[in-house]
């Protein structure tokens, strides 16, 4: 592999400085913030997940760094230049669409090398540089294919292949990989992370798949409703959501609803004892709860024993063996809890209408 | 909540587009200036007189008894025209999709709806008056008739009906293919009668359809100069009515009244066509035929059904051989034998049929690969990009279908004659081939411009979005990518802007003049004097030519359109 030729010349950080994008409701005819006051700073040669349900802005947003959209508040900074003025064309950004948006009337080597003719590159240099780009990802002797006679994996790699060419300052990913299907999109979100990391290149990924966005990215930025929710590494975004709407998701959770019974420091943290009405339990918190204060508790499913004994009691309802791990559904109280016990070959079994207790260590618990 | 930056960004963004920016100006300047203002001179002509604005002129010439005529005559013709036209259509569109028929019949089908494209609008007139007019091959010597008379409101109708029905014939075709078979399956196994099923399934159904194909046709019927002209005898219609007034009574300013009542008419006729109808088709029939129909197979169905339709084809194709044969007989009605090519000869020996070929073919090549051109521009500014004009733009290229080509010509004369609002700047434009080439290329611009956005539809916006991504401009975008991938569309476009210059007559002529000889007014000439032999001599090679550029055309396609290489792995 070529990779030292391909080397990106110089990551570029992104800098959007409290953007908004107002729509009108084609329905209803009103005004409303499709993206609304986002403020963001993206390191030189980091991965940015842009992650939300449909609808939250997370596509708006990256359409208006790469310029097909203009924001109505704030200005977007590309290695600290301002570019709300800049059409796309003028603009270091190479955008892998969800459609792929190959040309059909071009083949692989003319796909990828579209973008340099334009830059007037040499011949010589256009070659050498198409042939290291796809090698680099994986594509080796089909120069010649035209585009519909590849795979949806391989048109992929063509699509990656021609915005990567141009080493851009910034690359980015409108839900690329939605198109794949399961197997291959887990094999393509590694082959992307892979080739970031090799070039060093700053990208920014727009996807509604949440475990995409946690094995891909260095920081997610969870958005709802044109706001962003939370922003944080995939490890905090999971473990510490900073609310219900970000908890769930990100990924399967319980709540459990108590009331703070004081908070006592810990090595920099706090310990909070949360008490309810089945019994009393301790989690570890980033701030002091003051006492008698209503809180709930976040809860993930695989951080949950199921036992004989414990500190909740509680009745098992749905007992199910899903292989990998045994699916419970358990009653604390009037909440329903989920609970995955993994590996359940040389671990008790529990039935439906069982009488037992669940448990959890504070550190893996988190409070709202 | 008002609107932020974005407007003006979006304004910077385009303004730094040199391109684009004078792309949108020139079109503008284009529409406004070949549409737009001849039909506003003619509002202006009607309603400014001598005494300041008043509605005088509609006055007098609502008071004309012939204009009164010629307007009911117009909506009684085109009203039959278009009943007529839908109903053949449907019943042509409902035996080519859901009746098994043989492949010979199914070629015929293909032959009929491929000759009005291809023929001069007259040909049938022409031919109707040769086979059943007074000197009729067939109501004379066939059946013994001596006083038949076609000229008038039948012959109207019988010959527009047959121009107009393989329009409407495409359309349903288009419509019943997309009818989802389960849904009739669905009915029939409920226990619905196949008549049954037609009148409460496929019927309601294709409702709007049938509404939509019965106004075009009017809009077409009431729009069509050359057929009332030839076979209308004393029967006038609204666009021959304002033709005599101008050419005959020189009364400009009643014309011009007359035009904005034509205009008026097919314009509300076309609103509710446009936005209503087709809309409403559009929302009862968006769903693709889940899978092959199950096509009737019963004799007693198959047999009356496709004989009496491959009956109709071929007398419709009959009607058309009638023409290059009737340029081969010595004198028609008279005498038939020996065949003779002295009329061709004479075509070209006394009538000047080598300047008429030769003015005719240059000016049609010369507008098909601009016609062609702006409509792909004009497609992908409305289909791809966000501007502030381009409404205006969207909704004056698609008027300019709803304009009869009568109204387009009175405003050309009205407009440029003595230059631009009578000021005699531009006037040097009237009279020249240049404002033929204008007339020829507004006249085909809509059909161009629709077929360019049906095919750009079909490509994801993404596809020119990553080029403009990449580092293009719009003319690179445009010229790289969008042309390349409408290619069809393109060449369809050329063929069919060249066919449709090549036979036009209605605008054309009320603006030729002396300098210029073109085919298609040489034979309404011929025609209107009674010589058929000469006109049909003229017409017979105006087909070779047309039919010529299509067949070009489709071996065109066959070796440069869309991706052949891409097409060959599917």
């Amino acid at each position: 592999m070529t990779m030292a030729n391909t080397k990106v010349k110089e990551p570029k950080g992104v800098k959007l400085d409290h953007i908004s994008k107002i729509y009108k409701d084609p329905k209803t005819g009103k005004d409303f913030y499709a993206v609304h006051d986002v403020d963001l700073d993206i390191a030189p040669g980091s991965f940015v997940t842009l992650l939300g349900p449909s609808g939250c802005g997370k596509t708006t947003t990256l359409r208006m760094i790469a310029g097909f959209e203009s924001p109505d508040e704030g200005e977007i900074y590309l290695g600290g230049e301002p570019i709300n003025e800049l059409t796309p064309n003028k603009r270091d950004t190479a955008m892998v669409f969800q459609s792929y948006a190959l040309f059909p009337h071009y083949n692989v080597f003319d796909n990828v090398a579209y973008g340099l003719r334009l830059r007037k590159v040499p011949k010589d240099e256009i070659k050498r540089r198409v042939t290291d780009i796809l090698a680099l990802v994986e594509l080796t002797g089909m120069e010649q294919r035209m585009t519909n006679q590849l795979s949806g994996g391989q048109q992929q790699r063509v699509a990656l292949a021609r915005a990567l060419v141009v080493e851009p300052g910034v690359l980015l990913f409108d839900e690329p990989l939605s198109n794949l299907d399961a197997k291959l999109r887990v094999q393509m979100r590694t082959e992307i992370r892979r080739i970031q990391q090799a070039l060093g290149i700053t990208a920014i990924y727009v996807t509604h798949d949440q475990s995409e966005a946690m094995s891909i990215s260095d920081n997610i930025i969870l958005m709802k409703n044109g706001v962003v929710a939370q922003m944080g590494t995939p490890h905090e975004i999971y473990y510490r959501p900073n609310s219900e709407f970000v908890a769930d998701f990100i990924g399967e959770c319980n709540f459990l609803k108590g009331t703070a019974d004081g908070s006592e420091s810990a090595e920099g943290r706090y310990i909070t004892r949360v008490r309810m009405p089945q019994g009393e339990v301790a989690v570890v918190t980033d701030k002091p709860y003051a006492k008698g204060s209503e809180c709930e508790i976040v809860l993930r499913p695989e951080a949950i024993t199921i036992t004989d004994q414990g500190q909740l009691p509680c009745k098992v309802e749905l007992s199910c063996f899903m292989g990998s791990y045994q699916n419970y559904h358990v009653r604390v109280g009037d909440t329903l809890v989920k609970i995955t016990d993994n590996c359940p070959i040389n671990k008790k079994v529990f039935k439906v209408g069982d009488r037992v207790f669940i448990s959890f260590s504070p550190e893996c618990a988190h409070l709202l | 909540m008002a609107k932020g930056q974005s407007a003006e960004l979006d304004r910077k963004k385009l303004m730094a587009d040199p391109i684009m920016m004078t792309t949108i100006v020139l079109l503008i300047t284009f529409l406004t200036l070949f549409i737009l203002y001849p039909l506003a001179i003619l509002l202006i002509d009607s309603l400014y007189g001598t005494n300041g604005f008043s509605l005088d002129t509609f006055q007098r010439i609502f008071q004309m008894r012939t204009f009164r005529v010629a307007i009911s005559n117009t909506l009684k013709v085109g009203l039959v025209v278009g009943l007529l036209s839908t109903l053949i259509g449907l019943l042509y569109a409902y035996v080519e999709v859901y009746v098994r028929m043989k492949k010979v019949t199914g070629g015929l089908f293909k032959v009929v709806s491929m000759l009005p494209v291809v023929s001069p609008p007259f040909v049938l007139s022409l031919s109707m008056i040769m086979l059943f007019g007074r000197a009729g091959l067939i109501t004379r010597f066939v059946l013994g008739i001596y006083d038949n008379n076609i000229y008038g409101y039948w012959g109207i109708v019988i010959v527009q009906t047959m121009t107009f029905f393989p329009v409407c014939y495409m359309m349903l075709k288009g419509l019943l293919k997309n009818i989802d078979p389960s849904m009739e399956e669905a009915a029939r196994d409920m226990g619905a009668s196949r008549w049954k099923v037609f009148t409460t399934v496929t019927f309601p159904l294709l409702l709007p359809g049938l509404g939509n194909a019965f106004l075009v046709t009017f809009i077409e019927s009431i729009a069509d100069f050359a057929n009332p002209m030839i076979i209308g005898g004393s029967y006038d219609t609204l666009a021959t009515t304002i033709y005599l007034q101008i050419t005959g009574a020189m009364d400009k300013e009643g014309a011009s009244a007359m035009a904005v009542v034509l205009l008026c008419i097919t314009l509300a006729m076309f609103v509710v066509q446009k936005y209503y109808l087709e809309r409403k088709t559009a929302a009862t029939l968006t769903g693709k035929a889940s899978r092959a129909r199950m096509l009737i197979e019963d004799k007693s169905v198959t047999i009356p059904l496709t004989l009496l339709c491959s009956l109709g084809a071929l007398f419709v194709i009959m009607m058309y051989i009638c023409v290059p044969i009737g340029a081969l007989f010595p004198t028609w009605g008279y005498k038939f034998t020996p065949l003779t090519f002295k009329w061709f000869q004479q075509v070209f020996t006394r009538y000047h049929g080598l300047q008429a070929f030769r003015d005719s073919f240059v000016l049609s090549l010369i507008a098909s690969p601009i016609t062609a051109l702006l409509s792909m521009i004009i497609s992908y500014l409305i289909v791809k990009r966000n501007f502030r004009s381009k409404g205006f733009i969207e909704a004056v290229s698609i008027l300019a279908m709803a304009v009869p080509g009568t109204v387009l010509g009175v405003g050309y004369i009205r407009g440029f004659a003595n230059g631009l609002f009578r000021t005699g700047f531009m006037s040097s434009l009237y009279g020249t081939g240049l404002i033929l080439i204008i007339v020829f290329v507004v006249r085909s611009l809509p059909t161009g411009t629709r077929s360019g956005i049906s095919a750009l539809r079909q490509i994801d916006k993404s596809i020119e979005e990553s080029a403009y991504d990449m580092g293009a401009n719009s003319l690179k975008v445009f010229t790289s990518v969008t042309l390349p991938l409408i290619k069809d569309s393109f060449l369809s476009g050329l063929v069919t802007t060249f066919v449709r210059s090549i036979t036009a007559i209605s605008a054309i002529i009320l603006l030729v003049t002396p300098s210029y000889l073109l085919i298609t007014v040489q034979i309404n000439e011929f025609a209107e004097k009674g010589a058929f032999s000469i006109a049909c001599a003229f017409a017979t090679i105006l087909i070779l030519i047309t039919y010529g550029a299509v067949l070009l055309m489709n071996l065109f396609i066959k070796f440069f359109g869309t991706s052949r290489k891409t097409k060959e792995v599917e």
